[in-house]
């Protein structure tokens, strides 16, 4: 299949549905910038013009608003919040606003609404230019919440989103841009609400999300030579959650390493830990569950504490030893 | 054409009656009924404020949108949303427009142009740019009103709306309802400034403060910007200066509580908006005391219809909820 690179998925997917749906429109923050949103946006003003290609005055509120009320008419926007920390803004009209409505309003009305924030840290860019904001999108009812690993994903889940009646909350990383893999050049979705295993193993499972996917297969990697066999499960959906594949997974090998880009407290681990031990397999763990996030702590800007601060492979690979007591 | 050549014909006035009466009746009822504890839900009565939502919404066709607030009674009558489904939101029947989910500060009826309405101030702000915006990438002919309080001028989004509404020239219509009070609060005490329709000027948008009182002034007002934005002409701020009879939440008028005084609220009360429009028809001819009569019997038959349907409706099933169906479209 041919290769192509996560961003490059995300700007193929947009110049796709846009073509074919003229119900869809980009609104945000740098949509027309060549830098503010990676190279996600590239050539969509010059194909699609100024009427569905929207950059916006830093008003991120309203603008969110905007795309919720032309989501009410009949139109299917995305609406761009190029780093997750400026989302706090947005937040009344992303909480109170998208995620009540169809409810609210006893199904009469819903908002198919693609609320796209990416991951943008490391660089020395410190505490409000660095947030990965997943939790708390996931704790919100009537929100779906989205992070995909890889290029296939990254498309697919973008497709789905868009194509989906409901608010969904798309969530990708900038550390993931350059990562190359198959991507079809025909245009497709992948299910939201379903999980995939990444690498099949038997002695321990470790859940991840986004980045930390590939983390987790680099840990699983360096495992296999000791002899591990580590199960990698990527979640790629936060909500609805794969719950099933969860369970299977855990049931099989006993022992769970959880490994998120968010902070610890409240954080998507919790949650997953909370599932399994509101199970029957929280009986058959053999080692009490691990959480590999961040400390609760802002984001540093200095690159010796920024590279204490992100989990990587290698704190995975510790975690697997600890659970395993190896 | 400009407010002041317009001319209203006198079966649009007698529908611009009828549709304060309708409202004003409902409004009574109601009160009684949260007095009486058979409606729980918070009502936030919109009596003494009929004539702009009415004024307005005569102006509108069907698929123009009005977006609203947590006092929504008003602008979900006037755009013609139907009142037993009303009736029954606020018993929190199945049969309610929101079948029971949304209560009275959450209406919506997508067939007559009602795409909701939100209890969080000036929340629905943004959503009229965007539905604005949608028209105008649609080509569609229509217009998005936003109805809005006083209190909501003080919220950042009322200004990033004007802002982005007037930069992209969406056919949008601000109507700031000036009732003076910011829930217990008067406004001056929360504005610096209190000339609400200057604030349009910032964004070169033109604002306008007119009589909420005056129905025949608010239709015109209405009318100008609405034919305008139509025509691809923008947005505009409209204050319209009112008052509610009732307090802030519920059928008391707060003067108990110390909030406002029964001079000021004598002084509204005297210039009605249903009166004053009643009192011109009479003289006009254009409603005789016989046809008054059988209007106010009318009104109050549907009325009891509507509580009637209410009352015997059935409630939604907590089952239903429980496995969170009705979350998610599916």
């Amino acid at each position: 299949m041919r290769k192509i690179s996560y961003v490059q998925a995300i700007n193929e997917a947009l110049h796709q549905v846009i073509e074919r749906d003229k119900q869809i429109f980009i609104i945000g923050q740098g949509v027309t910038s060549p830098w503010y949103v990676g190279t996600t946006t590239v050539g969509l003003i010059d194909r699609f013009g100024q009427e569905r290609i929207i950059d916006t005055p830093v008003s991120e509120n309203t603008v969110t608003g905007a795309a919720i009320g032309a989501a009410l008419a009949e139109m299917r926007p995305i609406v761009v919040h190029p780093r997750m920390d400026f989302m706090y803004y947005a937040l009344d009209q992303i909480a109170n606003h998208a995620a009540t409505w169809h409810y609210m309003f006893g199904g009469q009305l819903s908002v198919p609404l693609t609320i796209w924030g990416i991951i943008n840290r490391g660089g020395e860019q410190a505490a409000q230019h660095s947030q990965a904001l997943q939790a708390i999108f996931t704790h919100i009812p009537g929100l779906k919440v989205v992070m995909p690993s890889n290029p296939y994903d990254a498309k697919g889940l973008l497709v789905a989103s868009i194509k989906d009646d409901n608010p969904v909350v798309y969530i990708d990383d900038r550390w993931l841009y350059e990562y190359v893999g198959d991507v079809p050049e025909e245009i497709y979705t992948v299910p939201i609400g379903k999980g995939v295993i990444r690498r099949k193993g038997k002695d321990v499972t470790v859940v991840a999300i986004s980045y930390m996917v590939n983390e987790a297969i680099k840990a699983s990697e360096v495992l296999e030579k000791e002899g591990l066999n580590v199960e990698v499960l990527d979640l790629r959906s936060l909500k609805p959650l794969d719950e099933n594949l969860l369970l299977d997974s855990v049931k099989k090998t006993g022992r769970l390493i959880i490994a998120d880009g968010g902070w610890k407290t409240c954080g998507i681990g919790a949650e997953i830990s909370a599932k399994i031990a509101e199970s029957n397999i929280f009986k058959e763990l053999k080692a009490p569950i691990i959480r590999v996030s961040l400390l609760d702590v802002p984001a540093p800007a200095s690159s010796v504490l920024e590279k204490a601060y992100y989990r990587k492979a290698e704190d995975i690979v510790s975690a697997v030893r600890k659970n395993l007591e190896v | 054409m400009k407010r002041t050549d317009i001319n209203i014909p006198s079966e649009v006035l007698r529908r611009v009656y009828e549709t304060m009466l309708r409202v004003r009746k409902i409004e009574e009822r109601v009160a009684e009924l949260v007095s009486k504890k058979e409606i729980k839900c918070p009502v936030h009565l919109y009596i003494g404020q009929e004539a702009v939502a009415t004024g307005v919404c005569a102006n509108l066709q069907r698929d123009d949108y009005v977006f609203s607030t947590h006092r929504s009674h008003g602008h979900y009558i006037a755009k013609g949303g139907n009142i037993k489904s009303l009736m029954a939101e606020l018993y929190g029947k199945e049969t309610g427009c929101s079948r029971g989910r949304g209560g009275s500060m959450h209406l919506a009826s997508p067939e007559v142009g009602l795409p909701g309405s939100s209890a969080i101030v000036a929340g629905t702000i943004p959503l009229a740019v965007g539905a604005a915006l949608a028209f105008s990438i649609q080509k569609r002919n229509a217009v998005s009103v936003v109805f809005f309080g006083d209190g909501a001028v003080n919220e950042g989004t009322f200004y990033e709306s004007l802002n982005f509404a007037s930069l992209k020239k969406l056919p949008v219509i601000f109507i700031c309802e000036n009732n003076l009070y910011s829930t217990h609060m008067p406004i001056s005490d929360c504005l610096a400034n209190t000339d609400i329709y200057k604030k349009a000027d910032i964004f070169n948008m033109p604002g306008i403060r007119i009589d909420g009182n005056g129905v025949v002034e608010i239709y015109k007002a209405a009318k100008e910007a609405v034919d305008n934005a139509r025509k691809g002409g923008g947005p505009i701020l409209i204050e319209c200066m009112t008052y509610r009879w009732r307090g802030h939440v519920g059928p008391n008028d707060d003067i108990d509580k110390g909030l406002r005084s029964q001079e000021e609220l004598d002084c509204w009360m005297n210039r009605c908006p249903i009166k004053r429009l009643e009192k011109n028809l009479l003289k006009d001819g254009i409603l005789s005391e016989s046809e008054r009569i059988q209007v106010y019997k009318e009104i109050e038959k549907e009325v009891e219809d509507a509580l009637l349907f209410a009352k015997e409706s059935p409630y939604p099933d907590p089952n239903e909820d429980k496995f969170y169906n009705g979350v998610f479209k599916s």
